[in-house]
C-alpha cells in the first residue's frame, strides 16, 4: 500500500476525456515520476491529487484519507505539498518572510489572528525560516525582493518554502521547465539531496527524460489520459509502448 | 518602544507630535493677514482631519494590505454615527459608550457584509461592496425612516432623555465626557495668532493616534504578513496551507470597525447624522484618499485624508472676489485673464484641482504622497553622500 493511491481516477472536460482509469500508487519514500506526451492529462491529474480539480470517477487516498472533496488548503494541511511548473511566491515579499509563512502556517494552521506580535518575535518561527534558507543555501538573499530573483531562485526558494512545511508528500509539476541547463543541473541535485536527507516521497511530472532518469526509482507513463506503462526506470527506456507513444507509430 | 521598532516608533511619535501641535501648525498666518484664510486650525476642520485619518487607516488595512478593493466602506461609518446616535438618544450623553456602541455595530455589519462580498475578489468584490452600501444608504434614506429619521436624519433634540443624564425639562443633551463638553474650547492669543484647542479635536486625535498605533502593529505582525500574501500570491498562500477566506474576513471586519470608529467620533463631534454619509461618493473620496496618500504605506492614508479635507475646506472658500483682490497689482486686462483661468479650480470647482492632483500623483507618483517625500528625501540624502563619499546605493524602501 502506498502513501498515495489513485484509483480509477477519471475526469472529463466537455467532449474531452482528459483522464480515464487512471490507476498509481506511490511507495512512501521514493521518487516517483510521472511522463508522458503532451496533452496525456498530466497536470490533470496532478490538479486532482490537490483539490484544484475534483475527478468524476474513482478516489484519491493520501495515508488512508480520501483527498477528494477538501480544498487545497486542507490537502497541503494533511502533508501534500506541491510546487509549481512557473514557481508561485510571493513576489512582493521579501525572501525571509516567504520563507516565515509556511513556517507559520506550519505551527498555527490554516487561520490564526495574531494581528498584534511582531512576526520577528516568534522566535521559533525565525529561526525555522533562517535555517530552511541555509538549506537552501539562500541566507544571504534573505532581504531580497522575491520578484527580483532569478527564476532557478524563485524555483529553490519555492522547493524551500514547501520542504519548511514538512511534508510527506512533495509534487513537482515540471520544475525544470524553461530552465537554463545549469539551473537544471542545480534542481536535480536539490531534489536528489532532499530524497536522500529528508523522510519524504517525491512525486515528479516531468518532460526533461534527462531530470526524469536522474531521478526516478519508478516511472508511470500517461499516454492520452490513462496509464501506458508503470516500471523500474531501466524498463522503461527500451520500451516500445513507450517509444511508441512518444514517438508515433513508426518509431 | 511600545512594542514597535525604532523606526516605526519614530513615526508614531513624528504623528504624535504633528496632531497634538497641530492647533499650531494649521495656523501659521497671523488672523488680519491676507493669507489667514489658508489656515486651517479651527476646531470643525481638525476634527475632520483626524476623523477621516482614521476612516482611511482602516480601508487600508484592507485595501493596501490585502488588495481588496471595498467600494462600500461609507456605509460602516454611517452605520457606526447611527448606532452613536442612538447611544446618546437612549442611554448616556457620554461618548466613550456611544463611540463603543459605533464599533460593535459597525463590526457586526461589516461581518456580514463581508461574509457575502468577499465570495468573489476583484471588481466583483468591489461592485458588491458598492451594491451593500447604495441598499444601505437607500434603507436609511426612506424604508427604515423610524430608526434612521430618513432624508434628515437624527439630532439630538430637547425631547431627548437618555437614561443616564440629569438634563433638564426641555434642555436639548449635548456630548460630553464625563461632563466635558465637546465643544469646549480653549483660545490661546499670542500677538495677531488666535490659537484653538478643541476638546472634541483632542478626544479625536487621541483615537487616531491609538488607531494609528494599532494599525502599525498589525501591519508588522504575522497576520499583516499574510494578509500582504494574500495580495500578492492567493494560489501560493492556499497551497502553503493557509485559508484566505477568514483573513480577509477579519482585515474586512477590522476595517469596517476602524470606520464605525470615524463615524462614532463623527457623531461625538457634531450630534447629527444623515444618510448622505452613506453615499457612494463618500466611499469613493475614502479610495481618494488612500491612493493620493499611497496605498499600503503606513502614513499615506493620514496625509491623503488631510490633503483632501483640506483643499475640500480651503480651496472652495476661494471666491472670485478674492482672486481679484490678490492679482489687484495686475494690470486690469491680465488680472481679468489670470481670474478667468484660475477661477474654474477654485470654490465650487476644487473638485478639479482635486481630479487633476489625483492624476497627477497616481501617474508620476504611484506610491501617492509617501512615494514623493521619499523621493525628495533620497534626493536630498543622495547629495549629501555625493558631497562626503561618493554615492552610495540604497535605496531600501521605507514605510
Amino acid at each position: 500500500m502506498g502513501i498515495l493511491e489513485v484509483k480509477d481516477v477519471g475526469k472529463r472536460f466537455g467532449g474531452l476525456q482528459a483522464l480515464s482509469d487512471v490507476n498509481l500508487s506511490v511507495k512512501e519514500n521514493s521518487v516517483h515520476a510521472i511522463i508522458g506526451p503532451n496533452g496525456a492529462g498530466k497536470s490533470t491529474l496532478l490538479n486532482c491529487l490537490v483539490g484544484k480539480l475534483i475527478p468524476d470517477t474513482g478516489s484519491v487516498m493520501f495515508d488512508g484519507q480520501s483527498v477528494l472533496g477538501r480544498t487545497p488548503h486542507e490537502i497541503n494541511q494533511m502533508g501534500i505539498s506541491r510546487v509549481f511548473q512557473t514557481p508561485e511566491i510571493f513576489g512582493d515579499l521579501s525572501v525571509m518572510e516567504n520563507m516565515m509563512i509556511p513556517c507559520f502556517a506550519k505551527r498555527d494552521g490554516a487561520f490564526s489572528l495574531q494581528a498584534i506580535a511582531n512576526m520577528f518575535s516568534e522566535k521559533d518561527v525565525v529561526e525555522r525560516a533562517e535555517s530552511m534558507l541555509e538549506d537552501m543555501n539562500m541566507a544571504d538573499k534573505r532581504h531580497m525582493h522575491a520578484a527580483s530573483m532569478s527564476r532557478g531562485d524563485k524555483r529553490r526558494l519555492e522547493i524551500g518554502m514547501c520542504l519548511a512545511q514538512e511534508p510527506r508528500l512533495l509534487l513537482l509539476d515540471e520544475p525544470t521547465a524553461g530552465m537554463a541547463r545549469a539551473d537544471t543541473n542545480n534542481t536535480i541535485d536539490l531534489l536528489k539531496q532532499i530524497s536522500d536527507e529528508r523522510d519524504i516521497t517525491i512525486a515528479i511530472i516531468e518532460h526533461d527524460m534527462h531530470v526524469v532518469f536522474s531521478l526516478a526509482q519508478r516511472i508511470t507513463v500517461l499516454a492520452q489520459g490513462t496509464p501506458l506503462v508503470e516500471d523500474d526506470p531501466e524498463n522503461i527506456k527500451g520500451h516500445p509502448k513507450v517509444r511508441e507513444a512518444y514517438l508515433g507509430e513508426t518509431a | 518602544m511600545l512594542g514597535l521598532e525604532k523606526k516605526d516608533f519614530q513615526l508614531l511619535l513624528v504623528v504624535a507630535g504633528l496632531t497634538l501641535l497641530a492647533p499650531f501648525i494649521l495656523n501659521p498666518f497671523p488672523e488680519s493677514s491676507g493669507m489667514a484664510q489658508f489656515n486651517a486650525g479651527y476646531p470643525d476642520l481638525m476634527q475632520r482631519f483626524v476623523i477621516f485619518g482614521i476612516f482611511a487607516i482602516g480601508f487600508n488595512i484592507l485595501f493596501g494590505l490585502t488588495g481588496y478593493l471595498s467600494f462600500g466602506h461609507a456605509a460602516f461609518l454611517g452605520i457606526g454615527s447611527y448606532g452613536a446616535i442612538w447611544m446618546m438618544k437612549l442611554i448616556s450623553l457620554n461618548v466613550i459608550p456611544a463611540i463603543f456602541m459605533a464599533i460593535i455595530v459597525a463590526g457586526i455589519f461589516a461581518l456580514a457584509v463581508g461574509f457575502i462580498t468577499l465570495r468573489r475578489s476583484g471588481i466583483y468584490f468591489s461592485i458588491l461592496t458598492l451594491a451593500f452600501a447604495q441598499m444601505s444608504y437607500a434603507l436609511a434614506y426612506s424604508v427604515l425612516t423610524p430608526i434612521t429619521g430618513g432624508e434628515t436624519g437624527l439630532q439630538i433634540k430637547s425631547s431627548d432623555s437618555p437614561l443616564f443624564s440629569n438634563l433638564e425639562e426641555g434642555e436639548i443633551g449635548r456630548a460630553n465626557l464625563f461632563g466635558m463638553d465637546m465643544r469646549a474650547s480653549f483660545e490661546l492669543n499670542i500677538g495677531d495668532w488666535l490659537f484653538t484647542f478643541n476638546a472634541g479635536y483632542y478626544i479625536a486625535a487621541i483615537a487616531m493616534l491609538a488607531s494609528f498605533y494599532l494599525a502599525i502593529r498589525i501591519f508588522r505582525s504575522p497576520f499583516g504578513m499574510m494578509l500582504r500574501a494574500i495580495k500578492s500570491n492567493q494560489t501560493r498562500m492556499s497551497y502553503t496551507g493557509l485559508n484566505p477566506r477568514p483573513h480577509t474576513l477579519a482585515a474586512f471586519v477590522i476595517s469596517g470597525m476602524y470606520a464605525g470608529l470615524a463615524g462614532g467620533l463623527m457623531v461625538a463631534m457634531d450630534t447629527q447624522v444623515g444618510p448622505e454619509r452613506m453615499f457612494w461618493t463618500a466611499s469613493g473620496e475614502v479610495v481618494l484618499m488612500t491612493i493620493l496618500g499611497g496605498v499600503g504605506t503606513l502614513i499615506g492614508p493620514v496625509l491623503g485624508a488631510g490633503a483632501i479635507k483640506y483643499m475640500e475646506n480651503i480651496l472652495s472658500k476661494i471666491n472670485k472676489d478674492v482672486l481679484h483682490e490678490w492679482f489687484a497689482f495686475l494690470p486690469d486686462g491680465l488680472e481679468d485673464l489670470l481670474v478667468t483661468i484660475i477661477y474654474p479650480f477654485i470654490g465650487k470647482g476644487w473638485h478639479l484641482t482635486l481630479g487633476i492632483l489625483f492624476m497627477l500623483v497616481v501617474i508620476y507618483l504611484p506610491g501617492g504622497l509617501v512615494e514623493g517625500g521619499q523621493r525628495i528625501a533620497r534626493a536630498l540624502r543622495g547629495k549629501k553622500a555625493n558631497d562626503e563619499d561618493g554615492p552610495k546605493a540604497s535605496t531600501e524602501p521605507a514605510e
